[in-house]
């Protein structure tokens, strides 16, 4: 990237709310992400809530293994980095140690519903009082894209090379719908990033819950798909059609649970 | 004075940890620690303490990973199957220099086998049995009293190294009934807990705390220098922590080496060995890790010779042998000299005696 490049995204990047991004985290976006990731457009977008619901640095993040995991460094939050996968459990812990703060994590599809699927359960189960952010790119992005629980069926990836295929391999996981089955759960939304009205959609998903979590309702969801134009093969222009074209009509956007009490 | 009750091993461990003050206590059914999750789901919420049943042990240590990050006082307890599921988590709170305490209940292994005692988890508790390399404290209890108060030790321990606490107990540890003091042990000042993720964030530097199971380059850390810094802590551990008891060994011409359950039978047996007018004594570790490795080389060096006595098919033996550096005969009576060759069999003090006479 040219020097002109990298101080273009740093003034974006740097207009940003104060607790995103930290300096260093603005200086080295380009070695940790991808171009073209959506990635720490949720960074962003989580950093923009928090502020805009008034618990600026307040919160306490939970982060993960993965893409997703790398985000936790530009958070100028208290913030713990668990195993792969375990994020719901650490944040069981601390949102009951620190029932007022306002506890979330952020996971990849891999982290969340692969190998930790059964910490998100044991988390929406018991309704723990916190917010879990799955960012959705529909494979394993840090380790050279293989086939994640969320990949599309026919998509090609590192472990399913000839397409993911239901006789081998099933098909793909639908989390938000899945959390929207439990009673314990308030909130469960999915959103995308096309186009700016989606940020904003997609920004008032994660206020939401982040609102039932401060009114104590139940655990709050939301799932976000982002491209991966680097293990997807495709230019940062084509991935935003491939999502609009074959990951949408598999998960469809919206709200599938949002209650203000569960009785 | 202190209080007195009758009362077993598993809530012994259960009346330490409420002594200790631990706040948080996580945990998941099995066998045969079951009575630490029933005791402390009763007596923790009454003090004000948080107890969570998880969905699985993996999920526990987890859990323990995040009340840890979170500056409390926090506990779980499980047995040998669960401790297997524990070691990526225990790797990380090692790594992560995260203080807690892990009650390890042994029962039969390898594998799921039976739920009864034994002590073939001395390896995996000794060694690290998660990846990467690291130790854990690991304290053996030999009675409900020593129970109750190493549990006590163990979060004075974690705090002040900041490192896991393994407090290695077994089923027959676990379940025997014996009259318990409940006394607090005092130990001196600890720091603060200021690196801990705090209320609400906020800190009197007014700065973030990040905690995460590696080192941190931008605390100006380098993969050496937290290595390094590692060793350190584990070496002024070995230096300062090591704890044991001897039992008749002034005059030994051959020390026993047992602890847990076995050091109980292995003092019966010197005092059957001692009634013969054979010379045998007992060194009984405390502390598993770090190991009572001087004081075993300084008899060796005396010319006595050892006879470990453990519950396995010998795990610790390993440990005496590296402690006498080849001068001194190691003999091993283990798992296979159970008086019944089932899972409820356990070495008796008869069988003990046999080898003491055989070997002097």
């Amino acid at each position: 990237m040219s020097e002109e490049a990298r101080e273009m995204v740093k003034e974006r990047v740097s207009g940003r709310p104060e607790i995103f991004v930290r300096e260093w985290f603005a200086d080295y976006l380009w070695d940790l992400f991808c171009p073209g990731c959506q990635t720490p457009v949720v960074a962003r977008m989580i950093a923009e809530a928090l502020e805009e619901l008034g618990i600026g640095d307040e919160a306490i993040m939970v982060g993960c293994v993965g893409c997703s995991g790398i985000l936790i460094g530009g958070f100028d939050l208290d913030r713990v980095s668990p195993a792969h996968g375990r994020g719901p459990d650490v944040a069981t812990a601390i949102k009951r140690i620190y029932p007022d703060n306002i506890v979330f994590t952020v996971q990849g599809d891999g982290d969340c519903i692969a190998i930790g699927a059964s910490s998100f359960i044991g988390a929406l189960s018991r309704s723990e009082k916190i917010t879990i952010i799955m960012v959705n790119n529909t494979n394993f992005g840090t380790t050279g894209g293989q086939l994640g629980p969320t990949t599309i069926v026919g998509q090609v990836t590192t472990t399913s090379p000839q397409g993911r295929n239901p006789g081998e391999e099933g098909y793909p996981v639908h989390t938000a719908e899945m959390a929207a089955t439990f009673k314990g759960v308030a909130y469960s939304a999915r959103g995308a990033l096309l186009t700016p009205a989606d940020y904003r959609r997609t920004k008032g998903y994660i206020k939401t819950a982040f609102q039932r979590q401060l009114d104590n309702v139940g655990t709050g969801f939301v799932e976000v798909i982002t491209a991966c134009p680097t293990n997807w093969h495709l230019t940062p222009v084509q991935s935003l059609a491939w999502i609009r074209d074959n990951v949408i009509p598999e998960f469809p956007l919206g709200e599938f649970r949002n209650v203000t009490y569960i009785d | 004075m202190a209080e007195r009750i009758l009362t077993e091993g598993n809530e012994a461990v259960g009346w330490g940890a409420i002594t200790a003050g631990c706040q948080c206590f996580f945990g998941y059914p099995i066998t045969p620690q079951n009575e630490i999750i029933e005791f402390l789901s009763r007596e923790m919420p009454k003090r004000g303490g948080i107890f969570l049943q998880s969905q699985c042990e993996t999920a526990t240590i987890n859990m323990l990973f995040g009340a840890a990050a979170a500056g409390v006082r926090a506990m779980t307890s499980t047995s040998s199957p669960g401790w297997g599921l524990m070691q990526e988590g225990m790797s990380n709170l090692a790594a992560a220099r995260l203080p807690c305490v892990v009650v390890l209940v042994q029962r039969v292994g390898p594998g799921v086998q039976r739920l009864t005692h034994s002590q073939q988890d001395y390896n995996s508790a000794t060694r690290g049995g998660g990846g990467g390399g690291y130790r854990t404290i690991v304290l053996a209890p030999a009675t409900v009293q020593e129970t109750h108060d190493l549990m006590q030790l163990a979060f004075y321990l974690a705090d002040k190294y900041r490192n896991p606490v393994v407090v290695l107990s077994d089923g027959l540890m676990g379940h025997v009934v014996e009259p318990l003091e409940l006394k607090t042990v005092e130990f001196g000042p600890l720091p603060e807990k200021d690196w801990a993720v705090a209320d609400r964030g906020k800190h009197e530097d007014g700065k973030h705390r990040a905690i995460g199971a590696s080192y941190n380059p931008l605390k100006g850390e380098s993969f050496v220098s937290y290595l390094v810094d590692m060793r350190e802590t584990y070496q002024e551990i070995e230096a300062s922590e090591v704890r044991y008891e001897e039992y008749r060994t002034e005059d030994a011409a051959l020390v026993l080496v047992a602890y847990g359950y076995c050091a109980r039978v292995a003092e019966e047996a010197v005092d059957m060995a001692r009634a013969e007018g054979l010379k045998a004594g007992l060194l009984r570790p405390i502390t598993l890790w770090p190991f009572p490795n001087q004081a075993i080389r300084d008899k060796a060096a005396k010319g006595c010779r050892f006879l470990v006595v453990e519950d396995s098919m010998g795990q610790m033996v390993d440990d005496v042998k590296i402690a006498v550096e080849g001068k001194a005969e190691v003999h091993l009576v283990d798992a296979t000299f159970r008086h019944l060759a089932s899972e409820d069999g356990m070495i008796m003090p008869a069988k003990v005696l046999e080898e003491i006479r055989r070997l002097l």
